[in-house]
Protein backbone atom coordinates (compact mmCIF):
# COMPACT_ATOMS: atom_id res chain seq x y z
CA UNK A 1 0.00 0.00 0.00
CA UNK A 2 1.28 3.26 -1.01
CA UNK A 3 -0.48 6.60 0.84
CA UNK A 4 -0.20 9.71 -1.84
CA UNK A 5 0.14 12.84 0.46
CA UNK A 6 -0.34 15.75 -0.20
CA UNK A 7 2.47 18.38 -0.90
CA UNK A 8 0.61 21.43 0.07
CA UNK A 9 -2.41 23.22 1.50
CA UNK A 10 -5.16 24.18 -0.85
CA UNK A 11 -7.93 22.84 -1.79
CA UNK A 12 -8.32 19.22 -3.57
CA UNK A 13 -9.91 18.31 -7.07
CA UNK A 14 -10.86 15.10 -8.64
CA UNK A 15 -11.41 16.51 -12.12
CA UNK A 16 -9.08 18.48 -14.47
CA UNK A 17 -12.41 20.99 -14.63
CA UNK A 18 -15.85 20.92 -13.20
CA UNK A 19 -17.64 19.75 -16.38
CA UNK A 20 -14.80 17.21 -17.12
CA UNK A 21 -14.49 13.40 -15.75
CA UNK A 22 -12.15 12.76 -12.80
CA UNK A 23 -8.42 11.92 -13.73
CA UNK A 24 -9.12 8.48 -12.07
CA UNK A 25 -11.67 6.35 -10.48
CA UNK A 26 -11.35 4.04 -7.39
CA UNK A 27 -10.29 0.70 -8.82
CA UNK A 28 -8.52 2.51 -11.43
CA UNK A 29 -5.11 1.01 -12.30
CA UNK A 30 -2.66 4.25 -11.92
CA UNK A 31 1.07 4.42 -12.96
CA UNK A 32 3.70 6.33 -11.29
CA UNK A 33 3.76 10.23 -11.88
CA UNK A 34 0.07 10.01 -13.69
CA UNK A 35 -1.45 13.07 -12.27
CA UNK A 36 -4.59 11.93 -9.96
CA UNK A 37 -5.99 15.31 -9.13
CA UNK A 38 -5.21 19.05 -8.83
CA UNK A 39 -4.54 21.57 -5.56
CA UNK A 40 -5.80 24.92 -5.95
CA UNK A 41 -3.85 27.16 -3.78
CA UNK A 42 -3.76 30.84 -4.21
CA UNK A 43 -5.34 30.66 -7.68
CA UNK A 44 -2.71 28.61 -8.88
CA UNK A 45 -3.00 24.52 -9.57
CA UNK A 46 -0.69 21.98 -8.73
CA UNK A 47 -0.71 18.61 -9.88
CA UNK A 48 -1.16 15.67 -7.57
CA UNK A 49 0.77 12.49 -9.35
CA UNK A 50 0.92 9.53 -7.93
CA UNK A 51 4.63 7.77 -6.14
CA UNK A 52 3.32 4.39 -7.39
CA UNK A 53 2.62 1.91 -9.81
CA UNK A 54 -0.61 -0.56 -9.02
CA UNK A 55 -4.34 -0.09 -8.17
CA UNK A 56 -5.71 3.19 -6.89
CA UNK A 57 -7.60 2.08 -4.31
CA UNK A 58 -9.76 4.88 -2.49
CA UNK A 59 -9.65 8.68 -2.26
CA UNK A 60 -9.47 9.70 1.36
CA UNK A 61 -10.40 13.35 0.53
CA UNK A 62 -13.46 14.49 -1.29
CA UNK A 63 -13.43 16.40 -4.71
CA UNK A 64 -13.74 20.02 -3.44
CA UNK A 65 -12.37 19.46 0.29
CA UNK A 66 -9.33 21.41 1.79
CA UNK A 67 -6.01 19.76 2.55
CA UNK A 68 -2.99 20.40 4.20
CA UNK A 69 0.32 19.51 3.69
CA UNK A 70 0.91 15.20 4.92
CA UNK A 71 -2.44 14.70 4.32
CA UNK A 72 -3.09 11.42 2.86
CA UNK A 73 -4.86 11.86 -0.37
CA UNK A 74 -5.78 8.44 -2.09
CA UNK A 75 -4.24 5.02 -1.07
CA UNK A 76 -2.57 3.01 -4.04
CA UNK A 77 -2.58 -0.98 -3.49
CA UNK A 78 1.17 -1.48 -5.48
CA UNK A 79 1.90 -4.03 -7.87
CA UNK B 1 -28.77 57.65 -6.60
CA UNK B 2 -27.38 59.49 -3.87
CA UNK B 3 -25.60 56.82 -1.07
CA UNK B 4 -25.82 56.69 2.68
CA UNK B 5 -24.58 53.10 3.09
CA UNK B 6 -22.02 50.92 0.85
CA UNK B 7 -21.34 47.37 0.73
CA UNK B 8 -18.03 46.36 -0.05
CA UNK B 9 -18.02 43.11 -1.63
CA UNK B 10 -14.43 41.88 -1.67
CA UNK B 11 -11.38 41.13 0.64
CA UNK B 12 -7.96 42.44 1.64
CA UNK B 13 -6.34 45.70 0.36
CA UNK B 14 -9.07 46.71 -2.04
CA UNK B 15 -11.31 46.25 0.70
CA UNK B 16 -9.59 48.22 3.25
CA UNK B 17 -8.53 50.95 0.66
CA UNK B 18 -12.35 51.19 -0.16
CA UNK B 19 -13.73 51.81 3.33
CA UNK B 20 -11.07 54.44 3.80
CA UNK B 21 -12.27 56.91 1.01
CA UNK B 22 -15.95 55.42 1.86
CA UNK B 23 -15.45 56.82 5.21
CA UNK B 24 -13.74 59.91 4.46
CA UNK B 25 -17.00 60.71 2.28
CA UNK B 26 -19.28 60.27 5.44
CA UNK B 27 -20.82 56.79 4.49
CA UNK B 28 -21.66 54.23 6.89
CA UNK B 29 -19.65 50.67 5.19
CA UNK B 30 -21.11 47.15 5.71
CA UNK B 31 -18.16 44.33 4.59
CA UNK B 32 -18.99 41.04 3.26
CA UNK B 33 -17.24 38.57 4.79
CA UNK B 34 -15.90 35.01 4.64
CA UNK B 35 -15.91 32.71 7.80
CA UNK B 36 -12.06 33.20 7.81
CA UNK B 37 -12.04 36.61 7.05
CA UNK B 38 -14.04 37.61 9.94
CA UNK B 39 -11.23 39.37 11.96
CA UNK B 40 -9.39 41.13 8.74
CA UNK B 41 -8.32 44.80 9.26
CA UNK B 42 -11.22 45.33 6.82
CA UNK B 43 -13.49 43.65 8.90
CA UNK B 44 -12.22 45.51 11.63
CA UNK B 45 -12.37 49.33 9.91
CA UNK B 46 -15.93 48.72 8.68
CA UNK B 47 -19.35 49.86 10.75
CA UNK B 48 -20.80 46.22 10.18
CA UNK B 49 -19.94 43.27 8.59
CA UNK B 50 -21.98 40.46 6.74
CA UNK B 51 -20.51 36.88 6.71
CA UNK B 52 -21.75 35.40 3.37
CA UNK B 53 -20.72 31.94 3.28
CA UNK B 54 -17.65 29.72 4.37
CA UNK B 55 -13.85 30.46 3.53
CA UNK B 56 -13.58 28.68 -0.34
CA UNK B 57 -14.79 31.97 -2.84
CA UNK B 58 -17.38 30.28 -4.53
CA UNK B 59 -19.20 30.01 -1.48
CA UNK B 60 -18.71 33.54 -0.17
CA UNK B 61 -17.17 36.43 -2.67
CA UNK B 62 -18.20 34.72 -5.61
CA UNK B 63 -21.51 34.14 -4.11
CA UNK B 64 -24.03 36.40 -5.93
CA UNK B 65 -27.22 35.74 -4.27
CA UNK B 66 -25.72 36.05 -0.44
CA UNK B 67 -23.59 39.34 -1.32
CA UNK B 68 -26.61 40.92 -2.99
CA UNK B 69 -28.85 39.67 0.36
CA UNK B 70 -26.44 40.95 2.84
CA UNK B 71 -26.79 44.28 0.87
CA UNK B 72 -30.56 44.20 0.76
CA UNK B 73 -30.44 42.87 4.62
CA UNK B 74 -27.88 45.15 5.76
CA UNK B 75 -29.50 48.47 4.65
CA UNK B 76 -27.32 49.54 1.50
CA UNK B 77 -27.95 51.87 -1.07
CA UNK B 78 -25.00 50.46 -3.21
CA UNK B 79 -22.37 47.80 -3.95
CA UNK B 80 -18.84 48.54 -4.42
CA UNK B 81 -17.15 45.20 -6.10
CA UNK B 82 -13.45 46.24 -5.78
CA UNK B 83 -11.35 44.53 -7.94
CA UNK B 84 -11.29 40.18 -8.81
CA UNK B 85 -14.32 38.29 -7.99
CA UNK B 86 -17.41 39.64 -9.61
CA UNK B 87 -16.28 43.12 -10.38
CA UNK B 88 -16.40 42.15 -14.54
CA UNK B 89 -19.56 40.13 -14.17
CA UNK B 90 -22.25 41.52 -15.91
CA UNK B 91 -25.01 39.39 -14.22
CA UNK B 92 -23.68 40.10 -10.76
CA UNK B 93 -24.26 44.14 -11.76
CA UNK B 94 -27.71 43.26 -13.82
CA UNK B 95 -28.85 41.62 -10.23
CA UNK B 96 -27.48 44.09 -7.79
CA UNK B 97 -29.02 47.25 -9.53
CA UNK B 98 -32.80 44.21 -9.87
CA UNK B 99 -32.32 44.83 -5.77
CA UNK B 100 -32.81 48.55 -5.99
CA UNK B 101 -28.73 48.91 -5.25
CA UNK B 102 -26.63 50.92 -7.05
CA UNK B 103 -24.00 49.27 -8.86
CA UNK B 104 -20.28 51.30 -8.62
CA UNK B 105 -19.33 50.91 -12.25
CA UNK B 106 -20.30 51.00 -15.83
CA UNK B 107 -23.58 49.39 -16.52
CA UNK B 108 -23.52 45.76 -17.18
CA UNK B 109 -23.77 46.09 -21.24
CA UNK B 110 -20.09 47.48 -21.25
CA UNK B 111 -19.01 45.19 -18.75
CA UNK B 112 -20.62 42.83 -21.45
CA UNK B 113 -19.25 44.33 -24.22
CA UNK B 114 -15.48 44.20 -22.87
CA UNK B 115 -15.84 41.08 -21.97
CA UNK B 116 -16.64 39.64 -24.99
CA UNK B 117 -13.08 40.20 -26.75
CA UNK B 118 -14.36 40.34 -30.22
CA UNK B 119 -16.97 42.33 -29.68
CA UNK B 120 -14.32 44.76 -27.69
CA UNK B 121 -12.11 44.68 -30.25
CA UNK B 122 -14.83 45.89 -32.80
CA UNK B 123 -15.53 48.82 -30.54
CA UNK B 124 -12.07 49.71 -30.34
CA UNK B 125 -11.38 49.90 -33.70
CA UNK B 126 -14.94 51.85 -34.25
CA UNK B 127 -13.19 54.37 -31.73
CA UNK B 128 -10.26 54.61 -33.63
CA UNK B 129 -8.06 53.23 -31.08
CA UNK B 130 -4.86 51.41 -32.58
CA UNK B 131 -5.20 47.88 -32.65
CA UNK B 132 -2.94 44.77 -34.23
CA UNK B 133 -3.13 43.62 -37.41
CA UNK B 134 -5.27 40.37 -37.29
CA UNK B 135 -8.60 39.09 -37.76
CA UNK B 136 -10.30 42.00 -35.65
CA UNK B 137 -12.95 40.41 -34.85
CA UNK B 138 -13.79 36.37 -34.55
CA UNK B 139 -12.02 34.53 -36.76
CA UNK B 140 -13.71 33.14 -39.79
CA UNK B 141 -13.87 31.40 -43.30
CA UNK B 142 -12.52 28.05 -44.06
CA UNK B 143 -8.87 26.62 -43.85
CA UNK B 144 -7.75 28.51 -46.91
CA UNK B 145 -8.70 32.07 -45.40
CA UNK B 146 -7.18 31.80 -42.68
CA UNK B 147 -3.92 30.27 -43.86
CA UNK B 148 -4.45 33.16 -46.36
CA UNK B 149 -5.14 35.94 -43.14
CA UNK B 150 -1.96 34.75 -41.26
CA UNK B 151 0.10 34.61 -44.00
CA UNK B 152 -0.79 38.49 -44.22
CA UNK B 153 -0.23 39.01 -40.23
CA UNK B 154 2.87 37.16 -40.23
CA UNK B 155 4.09 34.94 -37.77
CA UNK B 156 4.96 34.24 -34.69
CA UNK B 157 0.79 34.82 -33.88
CA UNK B 158 -1.52 34.16 -31.33
CA UNK B 159 -5.37 32.73 -31.16
CA UNK B 160 -7.10 34.15 -28.56
CA UNK B 161 -10.35 32.86 -27.28
CA UNK B 162 -13.22 35.96 -27.00
CA UNK B 163 -14.51 34.81 -24.23
CA UNK B 164 -11.00 34.79 -22.29
CA UNK B 165 -9.16 38.11 -21.34
CA UNK B 166 -6.38 38.52 -18.38
CA UNK B 167 -3.95 36.15 -20.08
CA UNK B 168 -6.19 33.54 -20.10
CA UNK B 169 -7.36 31.19 -23.80
CA UNK B 170 -4.24 32.51 -25.30
CA UNK B 171 -2.14 30.12 -27.62
CA UNK B 172 0.79 30.74 -30.00
CA UNK B 173 1.90 29.55 -33.47
CA UNK B 174 5.12 30.04 -34.59
CA UNK B 175 5.02 28.38 -38.06
CA UNK B 176 2.22 27.65 -40.55
CA UNK B 177 2.18 24.09 -40.03
CA UNK B 178 0.86 24.26 -36.48
CA UNK B 179 -1.90 26.94 -37.48
CA UNK B 180 -4.78 24.82 -38.27
CA UNK B 181 -4.54 22.36 -35.52
CA UNK B 182 -4.14 25.40 -33.40
CA UNK B 183 -7.03 27.11 -34.16
CA UNK B 184 -8.96 23.67 -33.74
CA UNK B 185 -7.46 23.38 -30.26
CA UNK B 186 -8.22 26.80 -29.41
CA UNK B 187 -11.65 26.76 -30.36
CA UNK B 188 -12.51 23.63 -28.12
CA UNK B 189 -10.62 24.80 -25.54
CA UNK B 190 -12.39 28.05 -25.53
CA UNK B 191 -15.68 26.09 -25.75
CA UNK B 192 -15.01 23.84 -22.98
CA UNK B 193 -13.57 26.76 -20.64
CA UNK B 194 -15.68 29.56 -21.64
CA UNK B 195 -18.60 28.22 -23.01
CA UNK B 196 -17.88 30.30 -26.52
CA UNK B 197 -15.94 28.80 -29.33
CA UNK B 198 -15.27 31.89 -30.63
CA UNK B 199 -11.34 32.92 -31.14
CA UNK B 200 -9.65 35.95 -33.21
CA UNK B 201 -5.95 36.11 -34.58
CA UNK B 202 -3.79 38.59 -33.96
CA UNK B 203 0.09 39.20 -34.93
CA UNK B 204 2.14 38.33 -31.67
CA UNK B 205 4.59 41.05 -30.65
CA UNK B 206 7.49 39.61 -29.02
CA UNK B 207 9.46 41.89 -26.05
CA UNK B 208 6.51 43.85 -25.64
CA UNK B 209 5.69 46.63 -23.23
CA UNK B 210 2.21 46.71 -21.09
CA UNK B 211 1.15 50.55 -20.93
CA UNK B 212 -2.47 51.51 -20.12
CA UNK B 213 -4.50 54.58 -19.65
CA UNK B 214 -6.91 55.08 -16.68
CA UNK B 215 -10.21 56.43 -18.04
CA UNK B 216 -13.12 58.67 -16.19
CA UNK B 217 -16.78 58.60 -17.23
CA UNK B 218 -20.04 60.02 -15.94
CA UNK B 219 -21.75 59.64 -19.43
CA UNK B 220 -21.28 63.01 -20.82
CA UNK B 221 -17.88 64.35 -19.60
CA UNK B 222 -15.10 61.22 -20.35
CA UNK B 223 -11.26 61.85 -19.42
CA UNK B 224 -8.22 60.50 -18.87
CA UNK B 225 -5.58 60.29 -15.64
CA UNK B 226 -2.64 59.37 -17.37
CA UNK B 227 -0.78 56.10 -18.19
CA UNK B 228 1.09 53.68 -16.93
CA UNK B 229 3.48 51.32 -17.66
CA UNK B 230 2.99 47.64 -16.10
CA UNK B 231 5.47 45.59 -17.71
CA UNK B 232 7.20 43.81 -14.71
CA UNK B 233 4.79 40.86 -14.99
CA UNK B 234 5.54 37.00 -13.91
CA UNK B 235 2.90 34.68 -14.99
CA UNK B 236 1.08 37.33 -17.38
CA UNK B 237 0.74 39.14 -13.36
CA UNK B 238 1.57 42.37 -13.04
CA UNK B 239 4.29 43.20 -10.09
CA UNK B 240 5.60 46.58 -10.57
CA UNK B 241 3.74 48.85 -12.34
CA UNK B 242 4.80 52.51 -12.60
CA UNK B 243 2.93 55.89 -13.98
CA UNK B 244 3.60 57.75 -15.86
CA UNK B 245 4.91 54.69 -18.94
CA UNK B 246 8.49 55.84 -19.54
CA UNK B 247 10.41 55.82 -22.41
CA UNK B 248 7.34 56.10 -24.41
CA UNK B 249 7.09 58.78 -27.74
CA UNK B 250 4.79 61.91 -27.14
CA UNK B 251 3.07 61.05 -30.51
CA UNK B 252 2.35 57.24 -28.62
CA UNK B 253 1.01 58.77 -25.00
CA UNK B 254 -0.65 61.18 -26.71
CA UNK B 255 -2.87 58.60 -28.90
CA UNK B 256 -3.09 55.88 -26.37
CA UNK B 257 -4.78 58.79 -23.96
CA UNK B 258 -6.81 60.42 -26.62
CA UNK B 259 -8.02 57.07 -27.99
CA UNK B 260 -8.65 55.02 -24.34
CA UNK B 261 -10.92 58.87 -24.07
CA UNK B 262 -12.24 58.30 -27.57
CA UNK B 263 -13.44 54.17 -27.02
CA UNK B 264 -14.82 55.27 -22.80
CA UNK B 265 -17.03 58.02 -25.19
CA UNK B 266 -18.06 55.49 -27.55
CA UNK B 267 -19.76 53.47 -25.25
CA UNK B 268 -20.76 56.02 -23.01
CA UNK B 269 -18.74 54.91 -19.90
CA UNK B 270 -19.54 55.84 -16.56
CA UNK B 271 -17.32 55.00 -13.31
CA UNK B 272 -13.47 54.25 -13.95
CA UNK B 273 -12.10 51.87 -16.37
CA UNK B 274 -8.64 51.24 -17.97
CA UNK B 275 -7.41 51.15 -21.56
CA UNK B 276 -4.84 48.27 -22.02
CA UNK B 277 -2.24 48.29 -25.08
CA UNK B 278 0.88 46.51 -25.86
CA UNK B 279 3.74 48.44 -26.72
CA UNK B 280 6.46 47.25 -29.37
CA UNK B 281 9.26 49.49 -28.17
CA UNK B 282 11.35 48.01 -31.89
CA UNK B 283 8.12 49.46 -34.32
CA UNK B 284 7.57 52.24 -31.85
CA UNK B 285 3.61 51.17 -31.83
CA UNK B 286 0.85 50.71 -29.62
CA UNK B 287 -2.03 48.31 -30.09
CA UNK B 288 -5.32 47.61 -27.99
CA UNK B 289 -5.24 44.68 -25.54
CA UNK B 290 -8.55 44.93 -23.63
CA UNK B 291 -10.18 46.91 -21.40
CA UNK B 292 -10.81 47.02 -17.89
CA UNK B 293 -14.10 47.79 -16.17
CA UNK B 294 -13.64 48.13 -12.55
CA UNK B 295 -10.80 49.91 -10.60
CA UNK B 296 -7.06 48.51 -11.10
CA UNK B 297 -5.28 47.38 -8.41
CA UNK B 298 -2.26 49.61 -9.52
CA UNK B 299 -4.81 52.79 -9.02
CA UNK B 300 -2.85 54.15 -6.82
CA UNK B 301 0.37 55.04 -8.96
CA UNK B 302 -2.06 57.78 -10.99
CA UNK B 303 -3.47 58.91 -7.64
CA UNK B 304 0.19 59.59 -6.95
CA UNK B 305 0.70 61.62 -10.02
CA UNK B 306 -2.84 63.07 -10.47
CA UNK B 307 -3.46 63.94 -6.69
CA UNK B 308 -7.01 62.72 -7.61
CA UNK B 309 -8.92 59.98 -5.53
CA UNK B 310 -10.08 57.70 -7.48
CA UNK B 311 -12.29 55.59 -5.16
CA UNK B 312 -14.24 58.99 -3.94
CA UNK B 313 -14.43 59.91 -7.70
CA UNK B 314 -16.14 56.16 -8.26
CA UNK B 315 -18.52 56.63 -5.44
CA UNK B 316 -18.96 60.25 -6.41
CA UNK B 317 -19.67 59.51 -10.07
CA UNK B 318 -22.59 56.52 -9.16
CA UNK B 319 -24.10 58.60 -6.43
CA UNK B 320 -24.52 61.91 -8.28
CA UNK B 321 -24.18 60.86 -11.61
CA UNK B 322 -21.50 63.27 -12.29
CA UNK B 323 -17.48 64.05 -12.08
CA UNK B 324 -16.71 67.55 -11.68
CA UNK B 325 -13.21 66.95 -12.94
CA UNK B 326 -12.21 67.91 -15.95
CA UNK B 327 -9.35 67.27 -18.44
CA UNK B 328 -7.95 70.30 -18.60
CA UNK B 329 -7.83 70.37 -14.17
CA UNK B 330 -5.84 67.00 -14.29
CA UNK B 331 -1.93 67.86 -14.01
CA UNK B 332 0.38 65.51 -13.78
CA UNK B 333 3.29 65.66 -10.89
CA UNK B 334 6.21 63.51 -10.92
CA UNK B 335 6.57 59.85 -10.86
CA UNK B 336 5.05 57.01 -9.14
CA UNK B 337 5.81 53.29 -8.57
CA UNK B 338 4.45 50.73 -7.21
CA UNK B 339 6.09 46.81 -5.60
CA UNK B 340 3.09 44.23 -5.11
CA UNK B 341 3.92 42.16 -2.01
CA UNK B 342 2.52 38.64 -2.42
CA UNK B 343 2.55 35.38 -0.40
CA UNK B 344 4.51 33.61 -3.13
CA UNK B 345 8.40 32.24 -3.17
CA UNK B 346 9.91 33.75 -6.35
CA UNK B 347 12.81 30.92 -5.82
CA UNK B 348 10.32 28.37 -6.46
CA UNK B 349 8.65 29.25 -9.57
CA UNK B 350 6.02 31.61 -7.49
CA UNK B 351 4.58 28.80 -5.50
CA UNK B 352 2.11 30.55 -3.04
CA UNK B 353 3.30 30.79 0.35
CA UNK B 354 0.18 30.92 2.79
CA UNK B 355 0.71 30.79 6.64
CA UNK B 356 0.79 32.79 9.09
CA UNK B 357 2.91 36.11 9.58
CA UNK B 358 4.76 36.33 12.28
CA UNK B 359 6.82 39.83 11.58
CA UNK B 360 5.45 42.71 9.32
CA UNK B 361 7.16 46.01 9.18
CA UNK B 362 6.46 48.86 7.23
CA UNK B 363 8.98 52.09 5.83
CA UNK B 364 7.43 54.93 7.67
CA UNK B 365 7.49 58.56 6.35
CA UNK B 366 4.67 60.79 4.28
CA UNK B 367 6.84 59.67 1.15
CA UNK B 368 5.34 56.35 0.91
CA UNK B 369 1.96 54.91 1.08
CA UNK B 370 1.03 51.32 1.98
CA UNK B 371 -1.89 49.54 0.63
CA UNK B 372 -2.27 46.28 2.95
CA UNK B 373 -4.74 44.19 3.56
CA UNK B 374 -2.56 41.97 6.62
CA UNK B 375 -2.15 43.11 9.95
CA UNK B 376 1.39 40.76 11.29
CA UNK B 377 -0.44 38.11 13.09
CA UNK B 378 -2.64 37.57 10.67
CA UNK B 379 -2.97 34.03 8.60
CA UNK B 380 -2.80 34.57 5.18
CA UNK B 381 -5.47 31.67 3.86
CA UNK B 382 -4.88 29.58 0.61
CA UNK B 383 -8.24 30.35 -0.41
CA UNK B 384 -7.47 33.69 -2.14
CA UNK B 385 -5.24 35.63 -4.23
CA UNK B 386 -1.79 35.94 -3.15
CA UNK B 387 -1.52 39.53 -3.02
CA UNK B 388 -1.07 41.23 0.13
CA UNK B 389 -0.07 44.57 0.31
CA UNK B 390 1.09 47.45 -2.54
CA UNK B 391 3.79 49.61 -1.25
CA UNK B 392 3.78 52.84 -3.26
CA UNK B 393 6.33 55.94 -3.75
CA UNK B 394 6.14 59.12 -5.09
CA UNK B 395 9.19 61.13 -6.24
CA UNK B 396 9.90 64.52 -9.00
CA UNK B 397 11.40 61.81 -11.48
CA UNK B 398 11.95 58.05 -12.30
CA UNK B 399 15.32 57.38 -10.77
CA UNK B 400 14.02 59.33 -7.61
CA UNK B 401 11.04 57.36 -7.45
CA UNK B 402 13.28 53.68 -8.14
CA UNK B 403 16.05 54.94 -5.89
CA UNK B 404 12.63 55.48 -2.88
CA UNK B 405 11.23 52.39 -3.70
CA UNK B 406 14.61 50.49 -2.85
CA UNK B 407 14.76 51.92 0.12
CA UNK B 408 11.12 51.41 0.52
CA UNK B 409 12.09 47.43 -0.03
CA UNK B 410 14.79 47.50 2.38
CA UNK B 411 12.56 48.75 5.43
CA UNK B 412 10.10 46.23 4.48
CA UNK B 413 9.97 42.64 6.06
CA UNK B 414 7.27 40.12 6.32
CA UNK B 415 8.02 36.88 8.33
CA UNK B 416 7.03 33.31 8.59
CA UNK B 417 5.52 33.60 5.11
CA UNK B 418 7.72 33.61 1.76
CA UNK B 419 6.64 36.96 -0.48
CA UNK B 420 7.93 38.73 -3.27
CA UNK B 421 9.73 40.72 -0.97
CA UNK B 422 13.28 39.32 -1.93
CA UNK B 423 12.35 39.86 -5.58
CA UNK B 424 11.42 43.43 -5.52
CA UNK B 425 14.35 44.16 -3.87
CA UNK B 426 16.48 42.77 -6.73
CA UNK B 427 14.11 44.25 -9.79
CA UNK B 428 14.03 47.62 -8.76
CA UNK B 429 17.69 47.58 -8.49
CA UNK B 430 18.47 46.22 -12.24
CA UNK B 431 19.81 48.37 -14.99
CA UNK B 432 17.15 47.14 -17.55
CA UNK B 433 14.52 48.37 -15.26
CA UNK B 434 16.23 51.22 -15.16
CA UNK B 435 17.06 51.33 -18.65
CA UNK B 436 13.54 50.71 -19.21
CA UNK B 437 14.78 47.56 -21.26
CA UNK B 438 12.26 44.97 -19.38
CA UNK B 439 9.33 43.56 -21.06
CA UNK B 440 6.44 41.39 -19.99
CA UNK B 441 8.28 38.04 -20.02
CA UNK B 442 11.32 39.41 -18.92
CA UNK B 443 11.60 38.48 -14.89
CA UNK B 444 10.68 34.51 -16.41
CA UNK B 445 12.82 34.99 -19.46
CA UNK B 446 15.84 37.20 -18.82
CA UNK B 447 15.97 37.60 -14.89
CA UNK B 448 15.17 34.02 -13.93
CA UNK B 449 15.84 32.34 -16.78
CA UNK B 450 18.11 29.68 -15.39
CA UNK B 451 15.17 28.77 -12.62
CA UNK B 452 12.52 29.34 -15.42
CA UNK B 453 13.94 25.94 -16.73
CA UNK B 454 13.40 24.35 -13.76
CA UNK B 455 10.31 25.77 -12.79
CA UNK B 456 8.37 23.47 -10.04
CA UNK B 457 5.53 25.33 -9.80
CA UNK B 458 1.63 25.50 -10.89
CA UNK B 459 1.22 23.25 -13.73
CA UNK B 460 -1.42 24.57 -16.80
CA UNK B 461 -4.80 23.76 -16.03
CA UNK B 462 -7.61 24.55 -17.66
CA UNK B 463 -9.49 25.24 -14.70
CA UNK B 464 -10.19 28.80 -15.40
CA UNK B 465 -9.31 30.78 -11.80
CA UNK B 466 -11.80 31.79 -9.66
CA UNK B 467 -10.69 35.10 -9.45
CA UNK B 468 -9.33 36.81 -11.94
CA UNK B 469 -7.42 39.60 -9.92
CA UNK B 470 -5.79 41.70 -11.62
CA UNK B 471 -3.97 40.52 -14.94
CA UNK B 472 -2.33 41.20 -18.19
CA UNK B 473 -4.02 39.93 -21.44
CA UNK B 474 -1.20 39.35 -23.17
CA UNK B 475 1.61 36.79 -22.34
CA UNK B 476 0.52 33.38 -24.40
CA UNK B 477 1.56 30.01 -23.36
CA UNK B 478 3.36 27.99 -25.76
CA UNK B 479 0.77 25.53 -26.08
CA UNK B 480 0.73 23.86 -29.20
CA UNK B 481 0.93 20.56 -28.30
CA UNK B 482 -2.01 18.19 -29.26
Amino acid sequence: MAEIQSPLPGVFYRRPSPDKDPFVRDGDPVETDQVIGLIEVMKQFSEVRSDAAGTLQAFEVEDGDMVNPGDVIAVVAEG
Amino acid sequence: MPISTLLVANRGEIAVRILRSAREMGLRTVLTVSEVDRESLAAELADAVAVVGPAPAQKSYLNAEALVAAGVEHGCDAVHPGYGFLSENAAFARRVQEAGLTWVGPSPDVIDLMGHKTRALEAAVAAGVPVLAGSNGPLEGDDDAVLALAREVGYPLVIKASAGGGGRGIRLVRAEEDLLRTVDTARSEAGASFGDPTVYLERFVERARHVEVQVLGDGQTFLHLGDRDCSLQRRSQKIVEEAPAPDLPDEVRERIRDSAVNLARLCSYTGVGTVEYLYDPVRHEAAFIEMNTRLQVEHPVTEFVTGVDLVAEQLTIASTGRTELRQEDIRFDGHSVECRINAEDPEQGFMPSPGTISRLDWPEGSEYRVDTGVRSGDVVAPYYDSLLAKLIVHAEDRETAVQRMGAALAATHVEGIRTTVPLLRRLVLDPAFAAVAHHTTWIETELLSDRARDNPSGTPSDRAPDEPGDTSGETPSEGNAP
